[in-house]
């Protein structure tokens, strides 16, 4: 068993930071003693082809993986999910609003040029540029950064961003709320800085191999699209020297036993999933290859609040208690999933809330409760329960989906019918409002509750179709508002409480990633929740 | 739908000389089908399969989405003899069910393809003329529209009904039944017993209903027999993509899509419902040729 | 010959024309957009990115750029791909496809007419039987079977053949995809190839070649070969179209960046520009192969005329 890889907790300092100390920033710390292969190059699968490798077009974890080995934001993060200087090599804050970001002398492009704060102004601007028609414009809005809603909104010009060069090297962010998990955010990929002179001259073209220009550990060397990105060192990079491979290939895979079986075939180092099916077989035969880690996931199911029959609280309610959810995570995933009561995954950092009521009861005591909900809402054996449960195309939201339907003919002999979608259709038609029940899953932006909680927020909810509560959008400005980390933490508790009286949505299981790693590839971010995997920090081992 | 290709050269070859003689071909035809040993084997292991696609999840001892959790992905056993799948249903009644499924739209989709391409080919052969080479143009462009595409389509907006979806994949499959009819209309077109009908004052309709009509029934036949088994190969092709039947429901592509995946870990998730599609499609393939034999005079 | 080949390059005008349109609109009919995602997007960030790709725009207004864009051979920027441009997407597919797609062909069509022409000179004999059985089963077991099987044992148990990838082409990385890819079509090759091949050896001028006393293999060779060759012609055009663009399948269990793949993934992320695309493409091959195999057919067959 891989149990003991699954990370309890990550303690991420919030609140006051004022973090001037330089911290040595890790890049492939080889252990004393380690031999290394003559051979240096890692084969990675990457799940599907990557959109784009422009940071500011991008939205999916695929792009995220790959942009992360090219470009290099503010901070970074260590193998066990801490923030670490990237760029920045210090930062202070003393109101929480105004952060002003220390940059690195040494710190260059692969042509040469040195990254300055005026390409992190450049860059930000670019983002919630609507010319640029960013995905992720409102990440920025989520900042809270001066001016950034209007910007996207197209009511402001793009230079009134409360981003400022001080000098080359000192970059200072102004916020309108504060917002103390903001150098947190700061590692991810829509904030990562790209070398102005480059875009505005070869446009869309700009992330072409032959084009490119990047200030991470790598940069592209060949890119064919469903096929593979071909990276190597970037001989300009600060800290290049600590850079052991010397390729890095990106394979795009989607199905999962097509990436098992090349793994297993000695085609790829690391993959980026692991066939459900397949894994209690790999555990027994390869089990020094399995790599499991939890993971800032939650799986759900969520009601449409302005359809019968799941208006009704008590329905939802009856629905979401008969959902086993051990047998759901033990019996049918079983690589270490843990049961869901909350929205927010428990493995956040600083999320240890009181389960709801219905958490702690047994299962059994669930399903009496569910029937009693149920009959009150006025279902019986002459008037069942009948609802259609939507899902996008995928083996293992089939699987799920056929479980827990099954669950709620045997509890509450309801007559469910199972809609499978392929995902385009699946996100127009939930968009619609046009189901009853579907599945939904959310992964984490950053490493703090309000990344999930924000969530259910009324703007962000298909306009009530999923959830509109007064009281529970009170509770999250009051969060953005808060100064306090402890007061911060207890809003968010009382979202969830909120969550789990109001029910909107069903929680089941919290992720974990689980992947197949070559034993011999030392330096794998074994902890990391977020599953920030630097290809700078790995290594190969010789045999 | 490559199968079917073939099968249409073959026909008209076959069109090109089959005799219109009245009764005694059919006689004929029937004779010589059950001399064919292979096609007879293969009628009844087929009527066999049939049955037990019907019978077999009426009587058996477990519905075909019943989960259990305490017996997932076991191998056959007395109680499960084909074994269980990933949420512990019992596959004997899966694969029967599958089955029922599969041929119900392999059937269904190749009548809608036979029905649709009879009359307009048939139409279209016995007006001739512009009409014909107009319908017969609209034939290439839609040649040229490619199917997955369409399928993709249609999926997302009937939605994932499977009778709906075949009814569509059946009117796309049209094309081909469409041009071997209106070959064997034309050339039926300038037989005398035609002309007479015409000098009679018999209205076109009724010419093409009760004459041509009747007369190309024998590639029809044949061409039909062919088109099931591709049909029910398109379906297992839509659930590859994931496009196929809904759960818990289920047919022979998606026990064999699901049975691929996990084959090192189930390979009774494969084999079962392999065998029993192989031999399915096997069947009608021999029934076809069989068919085709025994209609073809030159045989005799 | 000329006057053949221009009637069909006019003749093409309007099918693609017909095909253009109707597959414009049909996509953008079709439910879900390019843009949406998991979590519904803020309506400005929205806005923004249809305004960016045009899609703000009433549909008829879009369609006559986009024809317009066509006729310069402009195919527009990929909506999901958004480092690329349509044209530099199947350009870098299109070869890949082209190239996997001509091996498997000349694979299936050797190999198809070989067995067939065995088939149909060992009539109702074993041989006959075993043969023709062993090819139906690539009719009747379909590909994403078949192709794991081999992934199975060549790859996993034998270590023969890389599971998957591309990388430059190499012959290593192809055995299987081709394999996979071919086995139906040897089998559909060889049952045409043996029906027509039968029917010849039945006909009249065969009979009297025999009667003559040549010698049964210089019969089949000289003879009846070329007019057996009718049907497998005629079945060459959909064949090669076939083999080209319906191998998602292959492209997808084998990891290589083909057409099939592209046109797929396309569809399912509505990448309105890349689907137009191939579907151009697609119906351009189509034509193209139509006519080529008209032209085989009047070559081989004296009846035909231009």
């Amino acid at each position: 068993m891989n149990k003991n890889k699954i990370t309890k907790a990550l303690m991420l300092g919030l609140g006051l930071s004022v973090a001037t100390a330089s911290f040595n920033a890790l890049a492939a710390n080889v252990p004393e003693g380690t031999k290394l292969a003559a051979k240096q190059e890692l084969v990675r699968g990457n799940g599907t082809e990557v959109a784009s490798l422009d940071p500011q077009k991008t939205e999916g974890v695929p792009e995220s993986m790959a942009i992360r080995d090219l470009l290099e934001g503010l901070v970074n993060q260590d193998a066990d999910g801490n923030t670490i200087p990237g760029v920045a090599e210090s930062w202070e804050t003393t109101d929480n609003k105004t952060f002003t970001f220390h940059l690195r002398k040494d710190a260059k492009w692969s042509n040469g040029d040195p990254v300055t704060a005026e390409d992190f102004v450049y860059s930000f601007q670019r983002a919630v540029d609507p010319a640029t028609a960013s995905p992720y414009a409102w990440y920025l809005e989520m900042t809270s950064m001066v001016n950034a809603a209007d910007i996207v909104a197209g009511k402001k010009d793009k230079s009134t961003l409360g981003v400022k060069a001080i000098d080359a090297n000192t970059f200072e962010v102004k916020l309108e709320h504060t917002t103390p998990y903001f150098v947190m955010m700061m590692g991810h990929t829509t904030v990562k800085p790209v070398h102005k002179a480059t875009v505005e001259k070869y446009g869309d073209q700009w992330t072409k191999p032959e084009n490119f220009v990047g200030n991470g550990a790598f940069v592209i060397d060949n890119w064919v699209v469903n096929e593979r990105i071909e990276m190597v060192p970037n001989k300009n990079y600060w800290d290049n020297e600590h850079t052991v491979l010397t390729k890095v290939t990106y394979l795009p895979i989607e199905n999962q036993v097509a990436e098992m079986n090349r793994f297993l075939s000695g085609e790829i180092d690391m993959t980026y999933e692991v066939p459900n099916e397949h894994f209690r077989r790999l555990q027994k035969e390869h089990p020094e290859s399995l790599q499991i880690k939890g993971s800032l996931c939650t799986y759900y199911y969520n009601f449409n609040l302005k359809k019968p029959p799941f208006d009704d609280v008590r329905v939802r309610k009856a629905v979401s208690y008969a959902i086993d959810r051990n047998i759901i995570a033990n019996a049918l995933l079983g690589q270490g999933q843990k049961p869901a009561y909350f929205l927010t995954p428990e493995i956040i950092s600083g999320f240890s809330p009181e389960l709801p009521a219905y958490g702690k009861l047994t299962q059994k005591e669930r399903n009496e409760e569910a029937k009693k909900l149920l009959a009150e809402a006025g279902y019986n054996e002459a008037n069942p329960l009948k609802f259609s449960l939507l899902y996008n195309t995928s083996e293992n939201h089939k699987k799920l989906a056929v479980a827990i339907s099954s669950m709620w003919k045997k509890t509450l002999g309801a007559q469910v019918t199972l809609e499978n979608q392929e995902w385009k259709t699946y996100l127009e038609t939930k968009k619609q409002g046009d189901f009853q029940a579907s599945r939904a899953g959310w992964c984490g932006d950053y490493n703090e509750p309000s990344t999930f909680t924000s969530l259910m927020e009324g703007n962000n909810t298909s306009a009530g179709i999923h959830y509109q509560s007064a009281d529970y959008d009170k509770l999250v400005a009051a969060a953005l508002a808060s100064t306090s980390a402890e007061e911060r933490t207890q809003l968010y508790y009382q979202q969830e409480q909120l969550l789990a009286k109001d029910m909107p949505l069903a929680p089941i299981y919290q992720y974990v990633s689980t992947r197949l790693l070559n034993p011999r590839v030392g330096g794998y971010a074994a902890n990391n929740a977020e599953d920030k995997i630097y290809s700078k920090d790995m290594y190969i081992i010789a045999e | 739908m490559l199968a079917k290709k073939q099968n249409s050269e073959v026909i008209n070859q076959l069109a090109d000389n089959l005799e219109i003689e009245g009764r005694s071909l059919w006689q004929d035809a029937r004779i010589r089908f059950m001399r064919n040993k292979a096609a007879m084997v293969s009628l009844v292991i087929l009527i066999m399969i049939t049955l037990s696609v019907i019978l077999v999840p009426i009587f058996a001892e477990f519905a075909f989405d019943d989960t259990d959790w305490y017996a997932l992905h076991q191998a056959p056993s007395a109680e499960h003899l084909f074994g269980t799948d990933s949420l512990g249903r019992d596959l004997f009644v899966r694969t029967f069910i599958g089955g029922r499924i599969s041929i119900m739209v392999g059937v269904l989709g190749a009548l809608v393809a036979v029905i649709i391409g009879t009359v307009y080919g048939a139409t279209s052969g016995f007006i001739g003329g512009k009409v014909d080479r107009m319908m017969m143009r609209f034939l290439e462009i839609l040649y040229s529209i490619p199917f997955m595409f369409l399928v993709i389509v249609l999926v997302t907006f009937f939605g994932r009904n499977i009778v709906l979806i075949f009814v569509a994949i059946g009117a796309i499959a049209w094309l081909d039944m469409a041009r071997i009819v209106r070959g064997q209309t034309l050339s039926l077109r300038n037989k005398e017993f035609i002309e007479a009908a015409h000098v009679c004052g018999v209205s076109n309709w009724n010419i093409i209903r009760r004459h041509i009509i009747p007369n190309v029934l024998g590639i029809v036949a044949v061409y039909s027999t062919l088109l099931v088994p591709s049909m029910i190969l398109t379906e297992s092709f839509l659930s590859f993509l994931g496009l196929g039947v809904q759960e818990p429901m289920t047919s022979w592509g998606a026990l064999l899509q699901e049975g691929a995946q996990t084959m090192e870990v189930a390979i009774w998730q494969l084999s079962f419902p392999a065998a029993f599609m192989v031999v399915t499609l096997f069947c009608f393939n021999y029934i076809g040729d069989g068919l085709r034999d025994a209609l073809d005079p030159k045989d005799r | 010959m000329f006057k053949f080949i221009l009637k069909r390059i006019i003749e093409a005008i309007p099918t693609l024309l017909i095909l253009i349109t109707v597959s414009f609109f049909l996509m953008r009919f079709a439910p879900g957009s390019p843009f949406s995602s998991e979590r519904t997007l803020p309506p400005q960030v929205m806005a923004n990115i249809n305004a960016k790709y045009g899609l703000d725009k009433p549909v008829f207004e879009q369609y006559t750029t986009y024809l317009t864009n066509v006729l310069h051979g402009d195919f527009g920027p990929s909506f999901k791909y958004k480092d690329y441009t349509v044209n530099e997407l199947v350009g870098a597919a299109l070869p890949v496809s082209a190239k996997i797609g001509s091996v498997a062909f000349i694979f299936s069509l050797f190999f198809g007419v070989a067995i067939g022409t065995i088939a149909a000179l060992r009539q109702n004999t074993w041989l006959d039987y075993s043969v023709m059985s062993t090819a139906m089963l690539g009719i009747v077991m379909p590909s994403f079977v078949l192709a794991p099987v081999l992934i199975y044992l060549f790859s996993i148990n034998m270590e023969w053949f890389p599971a998957g990838g591309w990388l430059d082409g190499s012959a290593k990385y192809m055995v299987l995809p081709v394999l996979g890819m071919a086995m139906m079509y040897v089998a559909t090759f060889a049952r045409i190839t043996r029906g027509s091949m039968i029917e010849v050896l039945n006909s009249n001028f065969i009979r009297t070649a025999r009667s003559k006393g040549l010698s049964f293999s210089y019969i089949v060779l000289k003879h009846a070969l070329k007019p057996a060759m009718l049907p497998v012609i005629s079945y060459m055009g959909p064949a090669f179209v076939g083999i080209i663009t319906g191998s998602v399948v292959i492209e997808t269990i084998f990891g290589l960046p083909g057409i099939g793949k592209l046109f797929v993934n396309a569809a399912f992320n509505r990448d309105y520009s890349l689907v137009m695309g191939v579907t151009i493409l697609i119906g351009l091959l189509f034509i193209l192969f139509n006519a080529i195999v008209d032209i085989l057919l009047a070559y081989v067959d004296p009846k035909i005329r231009y």
